[in-house]
């Protein structure tokens, strides 16, 4: 279980980014956060994984601070990130970067499974560099390979995995996620707008403009969420009452 | 063979007690061994200062390996080795190149290679560099001329992983109609070492192509200077790639030179120079990985590629 406590941040640009976030991610659930463009939403990734560090408040995974621990330890303990753009490397593989996720030399077999999983063919991918010269939604794929391949993992983060995603591999890419739910071996928290997303969900947060706008059950957020899109606005003015 | 060249040849040519097929192993400036094959024929220059090396048409895959070692300080051994490929072979040639010293003078090697590639040839030719040993200067400058006839195909592959103090690399390829050249050059320099790139291509008959790519990572305080110029003169493509990744206090200097004499020239070249990206790094620690060792897998991956 990841617990976030009043966590606040400031960009470097001196903007308030996130005011003041309380958010629980229970183990063994899918929690999908959802919430407008520019609300905060990847910025909290980055500070649970790490790559961003708050300016106040405390992440605890299973009851121990980790708030500040670098990005190597939390990975070490078990947090996983997927990128919403993942980062392209000249002269690394495929394989390579499956391998460092393992941390070990993977077989053919289970090369397949992992690329099979994010509608990939092994054999024409496993030696392509993750250069420019894979596209948009080839490189996602591979970037939410990654992080299947990555073993005991604790917390689980995929940020926006649908963008770049065709329609046709959509189907695949969920039941991964909900593979990896039914493992239940740690929390999974997964950023998007995707109603067939949000449809899987356990529980589903709203962020909006560095706050919890609302949260809860899927089965009481999602019909809001849906009734508001019929209105055409956002769930404004519907801040979780503690 | 002394101890230190044997474990060269382990290094720079994948030796393993014995050599299969053609070779000739250079050591301190002398020919210590050499073997020809029913395709393959090797020939001792007659001042002592080389090979020529005669390849037939009927050779169809075979690799030949003419390893040099200088294995202490206080030689400078210049050599002139030439390939003679006949039209249509198909041929691997292995020239490893490893110098050592302790302590002592300088270690020179200079290799001058010439290819002469008959029309329709195919020669992968692998050029590998190491320098070993405490104090004393390590150097080595090859210089490689080539002349393709037409349809022929040079792949060179060129490897230098630290521990030569200074290199000037001379590559200077002549190409005709439909003719193919195909360069791969991965450097690595780190201390105090310089490494220079030279490359001139002339495209002279039509469709004739290069294709140059160089990859190199420059350390702590080394220095690196490549320098390439391409030439087209009739319908022809050419590309150039210099991509460099800078660490501590590296520096290197990029200068291609592209000329296009003729409508139908198609040249282009791409340069990049920089540290590793920020991100990259980020990337790797989030799979376990800490800053030291995400740094030395995206180096390993971009001189492997």
């Amino acid at each position: 279980m990841v617990t976030l406590e009043k966590i606040a941040w400031t960009s470097p640009d001196g903007d308030s980014i996130l005011k003041g976030i309380d958010l629980t991610v229970k183990t063994g659930k899918l929690t999908v956060v959802t919430g407008p463009n520019g609300g905060g939403k990847t910025s909290l990734a980055k500070i649970m994984s790490g790559l961003v560090k708050p300016d106040s408040g405390r992440i605890l995974l299973d009851g121990e601070d980790i708030t500040d621990l670098s990005i190597t330890e939390r990975a070490k303990k078990g947090v996983a990130y997927a990128f919403q753009q993942p980062v392209r490397f000249k002269g690394l593989t495929v394989r390579d970067l499956l391998e460092l996720a393992a941390g070990e030399k993977l077989a053919e077999e289970r090369m397949c499974t992992l690329l099979g999983q994010v509608g990939l063919c092994a054999r024409d991918y496993i030696d392509r560099e993750v250069n420019a010269s894979l596209s948009g939604g080839e490189i996602k794929r591979v970037e939410i390979a990654t992080v299947l391949a990555r073993k005991h993992m604790k917390l689980t983060i995929f940020d926006e995995p649908e963008a770049g995603i065709d329609l046709w591999s959509f189907a695949g890419l969920i039941d991964a996620f909900q593979e990896l739910k039914e493992k239940a071996e740690g929390a999974l928290l997964i950023i998007s707008h995707q109603e067939r997303i949000l449809d899987i969900a356990d529980e589903i947060v709203v962020i909006a403009n560095g706050k919890v706008r609302v949260s809860g059950h899927k089965e009481v957020i999602l019909p809001m969420l849906l009734a508001d899109e019929k209105s055409g606005s956002c769930p404004l003015g519907k801040e979780m009452k503690r | 063979m002394n101890e230190i060249t044997e474990e060269f040849l382990k290094l720079v040519a994948d030796y393993q007690e014995k050599f299969k097929g053609a070779f000739s192993i250079r050591e301190n400036g002398q020919c210590i061994g050499f073997q020809s094959t029913e395709n393959i024929r090797i020939e001792p220059k007659e001042n002592g200062q080389g090979i020529d090396i005669y390849i037939s048409s009927n050779t169809k895959g075979e690799t030949v390996n003419i390893p040099a070692c200088v294995t202490h300080g206080n030689v400078n051994d210049v050599v002139y080795n030439d390939f003679h490929v006949e039209d249509g072979a198909d041929v691997i040639i292995v020239a490893g190149c490893g110098v050592h010293a302790d302590n002592e003078g300088e270690a020179i090697h200079n290799g001058i290679h010439r290819f002469f590639l008959g029309k329709g040839s195919h020669v992968l030719y692998k050029e590998k560099h190491v320098g070993t040993g405490t104090e004393g200067n390590k150097r080595i400058d090859p210089v490689t001329s080539i002349v393709q006839e037409a349809d022929s195909v040079m792949e060179m592959d060129t490897l230098q992983i630290s521990g030569v103090d200074h290199t000037l690399r001379k590559t200077d390829a002549v190409l005709k109609e439909r003719a193919k050249l195909i360069i791969h050059e991965r450097i690595l320099t780190d201390g105090k070492e310089e490494a220079n790139t030279d490359f001139k291509v002339d495209l002279v008959g039509e469709d004739s192509g290069v294709d140059l790519i160089s990859r190199s990572v420059a350390k702590d305080h080394s220095k690196q200077h490549y320098r390439s110029v391409i030439s087209g003169n009739t319908r022809c493509t050419g590309h150039s790639e210099c991509d460099a990744i800078l660490v501590g206090n590296g520096a290197v200097s990029a200068a291609p030179e592209l000329f296009a004499g003729d409508i139908d020239a198609a040249l282009i070249h791409e340069a990049a120079i920089g540290k590793i990206a920020g991100e990259q790094i980020l990337k790797l620690c989030t799979l376990g990985l800490t800053e030291e060792e995400a740094e030395a897998k995206i180096i390993e991956g971009f001189l492997k590629g």
